[in-house]
């Protein structure tokens, strides 16, 4: 079998099972499915950044924060339709991560991180600051009334799941095809030598922020869709947990795999889960799990599985 | 000067602190020759180069490439006017295959047949059957051939060679010299080397330089009975 037959049967067939999951599972797991494909979704574009194109970024709440609020508050204090707001959230993602690329990319490393954390910081103190207009901590709910896409009514659970999976199928493939393009090779570049990639004649400054406005992107689509579909916007989303959650995605299902980030958002997420009806000390579980993690997986889960045997994997 | 110039720096000038590491170098190369650029360790032969391909930006000075002004062209620029750097220290990427490798240069020229284009480059430095393995795989004279390939394969007017020959076996050497010889005159090659069997050999022109200054250019010939040359470098 050729590799790009092993590679988009393996997505087509994780996607196929994800439909069919739906029928399957208890409503219960149904609906974490559904937040973890939406939560999968700002992983994945976290990943752009920091897996592929090695951009190290603490302040990706900002983007789904953006997301969050530009659907938000178009919905509540304009009165949007969900469809318009959708696309206005994706909109607000990408262009706070241009805002912030133009700016931050002139650091790299450490000073990277610092920056992109203390905007990200900036733009979770506006927001609490303008609470008048975002409600602050309270955050806004979103009424079932205005979160009906297309006729479909967000609110219902089988609908709701199968928006989720919409977004994390049409994110995934775009992204399967993002990393096979001759772009991609160009954001694994920037991560594996910058020099030498600048004198291959690529312009480092351009490919890294063309690469954290499409991660914006995507973090600003999952913030959108997370608001639409879970009917609640508020300031937590857009705190230093939220920019640290994707991180960890990452680092658990594998930095730099497609993949990585959706099975690492599902095991964390059910691990928390797990953990909290046993104990409440579920944060000790969890740092456990990453210690050993980094301890005899360091290149995640399946960055593991790369290194022994299927290094075919995208 | 024999033929067309290629390039034309002026007054080229690179301090760093009290060091003058290029200092006041006039420097011309003809289109389609090899011209080797000698010098004792410290004469500012690789600042020199980098100043020419935009890693080290000019202090004073100026740079003409194909009658066009580069003197402050960045350096990714430079690379799609024509002109490749191959590293001195190996820098391949040596978590990504030979194949990636080559693309990434193939690519880098707008090739339109990607896949093609770079197997056709691998084949011509003999690596082609290697173009799966990963790059930090390959023994140390096949990186240093695929980081020559990837500046060939750019197709580039002048490429730059920082010490090419460096930690290679003879036999090595001997492929690499009919490599180079294979590329001119369609394209200029300026070579950085230690080794003086590989510049006698290769070079039409050379130019010595010390502290930061040309000391001498001519023919082979002419270098050797140099003797302010033979004073400064080979040992008198």
């Amino acid at each position: 079998m050729s590799v790009a037959a092993k590679v988009w049967g393996l997505h087509l067939g994780v996607l196929a099972a994800l439909l069919a999951a739906q029928a399957v599972l208890p409503a219960y797991h149904a609906g974490n499915l559904a937040r973890i494909m939406v939560l999968a979704v700002y992983a994945m574009g976290f990943n752009i950044a920091f897996g592929y194109t090695g951009l190290l970024s603490l302040g990706h709440a900002l983007f789904f924060g953006a997301g969050l609020y530009g659907m938000g508050m178009l919905v509540a204090l304009a009165g949007w339709g969900a469809g318009a707001a959708l696309v206005a959230g994706i909109a607000a993602g990408g262009a706070m991560a241009l805002a912030v690329g133009l700016l931050a990319l002139r650091t790299a490393g450490v000073s990277f991180m610092i920056v992109t954390l203390m905007f990200a910081q900036a733009g979770y103190l506006t927001i609490l600051y303008y609470t008048p207009y975002t409600r602050g901590e309270e955050g806004i709910v979103i009424d079932r009334a205005a979160r009906v896409l297309l006729g479909f009514d967000l609110s219902q659970d089988a609908i709701r799941y199968f928006a989720a999976f919409a977004l994390f199928a049409l994110a995934l493939l775009v992204k399967l095809a993002l990393v096979r393009s001759p772009f991609g090779r160009v954001m694994v570049a920037m991560r594996e030598n910058e020099e030498r990639s600048r004198m291959l004649g690529y312009d480092p400054f351009r490919i890294k922020l063309a690469a954290l406005v499409l991660s914006g992107v995507y973090a600003g689509a999952a913030g959108a869709a997370y608001g639409l579909l879970f009917g609640y916007v508020g300031a937590s989303f857009a705190s230093i947990q939220y920019s640290i959650l994707p991180l960890l995605y990452v680092l658990l299902g594998g930095a730099g795999t497609v993949l990585g980030p959706f099975l690492g958002a599902a095991l964390m997420f059910y691990l928390i889960d797990l953990a909290s009806g046993i104990t409440t000390a579920h944060l000790l579980v969890v740092g456990v799990a990453l210690l050993v993690l980094v301890l005899f997986a360091p290149k995640g889960i399946l960055g593991a599985l790369r290194d022994r045997g299927l290094k075919w994997l995208p | 000067m024999a033929a067309v110039a290629l390039l034309e720096a002026r007054a080229l000038t690179r301090h760093f602190g009290g060091l003058r590491a290029v200092d006041g170098v006039d420097f011309d190369l003809a289109q389609g020759e090899i011209h080797a650029l000698i010098g004792p360790n410290g004469a500012g032969k690789t600042t020199f180069v980098s100043l020419l391909c935009g890693r080290i930006p000019v202090q004073s000075g100026s740079i003409r490439f194909a009658g066009q002004d580069i003197t402050k062209m960045p350096a990714h620029r430079r690379v799609r006017a024509g002109i490749a750097y191959t590293f001195q220290i190996t820098a391949i990427y040596p978590r990504l295959t030979v194949l990636d490798n080559i693309a990434l240069a193939v690519q880098s020229r707008g090739a339109a047949h990607l896949a093609a284009e770079s197997m056709a480059a691998l084949d011509r430095v003999g690596l082609a059957a290697r173009a799966d393995m990963l790059a930090g795989e390959l023994s140390y004279g096949h990186q240093r051939l695929l980081e020559v390939a990837m500046g060939l394969a750019l197709r580039p007017r002048l490429l730059i060679l920082d010490e090419p020959t460096q930690g290679l076996a003879n036999s090595e050497i001997d492929a690499f010299k009919d490599l180079v010889r294979g590329v001119v005159p369609d394209m200029t090659v300026l070579l950085i080397e230690h080794n003086m069997d590989v510049v006698m050999d290769l070079a039409e022109r050379i130019t010595v330089l010390n502290f930061g200054q040309v000391l001498a250019t001519g023919t082979p010939a002419e270098i050797r009975a140099n003797l302010a040359v033979q004073t400064a470098y080979l040992g008198g």
